[in-house]
This record gives structure tokens, C-alpha cells and sequence, in this order.
């Protein structure tokens, strides 16, 4: 159940994205989440519900948008099927994850006076 | 005023600010700090993974009789709690220190850099990171290691490497463990094993193993060896490594 100490990373993010706007109150926080990123996005909504009593994100919406994975030969960039193995069909190389492998702050919506 | 229609009040604008910053951004600073540190140090820094109870304190344990003399070995032993891991690696001649993480999970870059401090990490040759028994958290923590290992081990079936992909996807090497008691699981095939790795692993590289009969021990301490050389001069040949 790591997403608790990746929300609290994520609201520490926030927190310094904000800092800069002064009397500034966050709105809305929108992270951008790999289905190959190790996080949960229901485990996350949730720690981040539990966590953001009491911070900058109190009264801000989490939205979080879903990005499937994706792979792609390292050598010439030809897709890989999903579920197939990770090696390139034509030229035999080895794959790479073009997308969805990671866990990204997109965006932060302040209102500011 | 409110800038939209002159009037007092309290009117508000709403900012988009674009951040386009990985969450854990914080954790892969420190993980280049102590990477730096290893590389420095030549220090050959292995994050051990796998499922708990799939055999990583009984491989480090052989690994140290692998390598032979002339190598210094150490060890982190990531748990929830008990010392008991640090305690069989240091009678194996690995010198060791539990992280006890209370109810983490996972090991973090934090975590490892402030073991370091405490932990007399200069001058090995090897530096055992053994995260916390899961499949699942330590995969997204980089902690600053060369390399990603995972155990696994054949009683938990064929099919892990499907069910936990991301772990998988990370790992440099794959040490398929306690080979010793294939006979006794006529249900699980290792070919099963090497096809779900090349599903899920970009460049799938595996190594059976059983600590108890020292099968593979050799060319376990012959990649790390490998590794090694790619960070740091080579070492003399080790005085007496043990044979597999």
C-alpha cells in the first residue's frame, strides 16, 4: 500500500507548485497515472481523500487521467502488440515503454485573488 | 476591484499551472545522490527483490562462499521488523544492518541514504540491498542501486511475472530460486517461467539457482562480477571462490 507515501509526495509537490502564488488556494490537482506505473489509481483516490485534511489540497479535486502502456521497439519504433513478447517482430530488438510507466503531476489549478 | 466589472468585491481568477513532473521526483534526487556515492566508492549496489519467503537472505547467505575471498560484501535487510535477516547475513560473512521500516512497505532512496550513515558502506566491493518481501511497492522505488534483481522462486508458479509486471519490467537479472525442489512440483514448467519473463522483461535474463546445493552460485557470482567490472577496475581473481 505504497500510494499512501506516494500521496504524500504528491502533496508536497502541490504544496511547492503553490507557494510561489501568494494567497493562492488550490482547486484542482490533476495527475497523469501509467497502467505500468505501480499505482493504484482507486488505492491513490483514496490515500489522497485520507492525506489532504489539514494541507494546501484540502479543498481541491484529485483527477486523475489514465494513460495505458505502451511498447515499442527500442531500434525502429514499430508497436508491440499488447501481451506479446517485449521483442521487436521485425528487426528482433528489445522493447521499450514508450508510455505508461510512470506517475505524473500534469497539473495544478490555483484560485488566485 | 474585480478587474470584470469594477465592482469591490471578492472576485477570484482561476490559474492553470503545468507542472509536468514525475510524483516521486523528490525520491529519484536522492536516489542520483547515493548512485553518485556508489559510483565513487565502486561500490557494485544490487536492490534484491522478490516475494517474502522466496529465498533472498539464503542466496545472499551463498553468495558470499560464491564470490570467494578477496570480495567485501554488505547488506541493508529491509523488514517490518526483527533484526533476524541482518543476523544470518552477518554470521555468513556478510556484514549487515536491518532497516526495520515499521509497516512500509517498501524501501525508499531516503531510507537507504540515511542506513548509509549509520552503516560502514566504504570500501566494499558489493552492497546488498534486500528491499522489503513484496512484489509489488519496491518496484517503484528507485534507491539509487546499478542493478535490479528479483528472486523468484519456483513455488510460487509460473505465472508471477504476468500477475506483477511492473517489478518484472525493472529488473536487470531474474534469479529463479530453489530449483532444488523442481521435482517435487511437476506443475510448474521453467520454460513457462522464461515465456512469461519475455512478456514482461524487455531484455529477459535469467538464472537458476538453489542456495542449498549451490546449483548456479557460479554464474550468479560471475554476472555480478560483470557488473562489477562495468563500474569499477577489476579486481584479482578471488583466492577461493566456491565451485558450482
Amino acid at each position: 500500500m505504497h500510494e499512501y507515501s506516494v500521496v504524500q509526495a504528491l502533496l508536497d509537490q502541490v504544496e511547492r507548485v503553490a507557494a510561489p502564488h501568494a494567497h493562492a488556494a488550490v482547486r484542482r490537482v490533476v495527475v497523469r497515472l501509467g497502467d505500468l506505473s505501480g499505482v493504484d489509481p482507486v488505492l491513490l483516490a483514496t490515500a489522497y481523500d485520507c492525506f489532504r485534511v489539514s494541507t494546501p489540497c484540502a479543498e481541491a479535486g484529485l483527477e486523475i487521467e489514465r494513460e495505458p502502456s505502451r511498447w515499442e521497439c527500442a531500434s525502429c519504433g514499430r508497436g508491440l502488440a499488447p501481451g506479446s513478447p517485449l521483442q521487436c517482430p521485425s528487426c528482433r530488438g528489445p522493447a521499450r515503454l514508450a508510455a505508461g510507466g510512470d506517475i505524473v503531476l500534469a497539473r495544478v489549478e490555483l484560485e488566485v485573488p | 476591484m474585480c478587474g470584470t466589472c469594477g465592482c469591490e468585491g471578492t472576485a477570484t481568477t482561476l490559474t492553470t499551472v503545468e507542472v509536468e513532473e514525475r510524483v516521486l521526483s523528490r525520491n529519484d534526487t536522492r536516489a542520483r545522490h547515493n548512485r553518485a556515492h556508489f559510483r565513487e566508492e565502486g561500490v557494485l549496489a544490487v536492490n534484491l527483490m522478490g516475494s517474502p519467503g522466496a529465498g533472498k537472505t539464503a542466496v545472499l547467505e551463498a553468495t558470499a562462499g560464491a564470490l570467494g575471498d578477496g570480495r567485501r560484501l554488505g547488506a541493508l535487510a529491509g523488514d517490518l521488523a526483527t533484526d533476524n535477516d541482518a543476523r544470518r547475513l552477518t554470521a555468513a560473512g556478510v556484514a549487515s544492518v536491518a532497516v526495520n521500516t515499521g509497516t512500509a512497505c517498501h524501501l525508499d532512496a531516503e531510507v537507504v541514504h540515511h542506513a548509509l550513515h549509520h552503516f560502514p558502506w566504504r570500501g566494499l566491493h558489493y552492497l546488498f540491498v534486500e528491499n522489503v518481501g513484496n512484489l509489488v511497492c519496491p518496484a517503484v522505488y528507485d534507491l539509487g542501486q546499478a542493478v535490479n534483481v528479483v528472486a523468484l522462486s519456483v513455488t510460487e508458479g509460473e505465472d508471477k511475472p504476468l500477475k506483477y509486471p511492473v517489478m518484472f519490467k525493472g529488473a536487470d537479472l531474474v534469479l529463479l530460486t530453489k530449483i532444488d525442489l523442481l521435482p517435487a512440483l511437476p506443475f510448474v514448467r521453467v520454460e513457462a517461467i522464461e515465456d512469461a519473463l519475455a512478456r514482461v522483461m524487455p531484455r529477459p535474463r535469467m538464472l537458476r539457482l538453489s542456495a542449498r546445493t549451490g546449483a548456479g552460485m557460479g554464474a550468479w557470482a560471475d554476472w555480478l562480477e560483470e557488473r562489477r567490472r562495468e563500474l569499477a577496475p577489476a579486481l584479482p581473481p578471488p583466492a577461493s571462490a566456491v565451485a558450482s
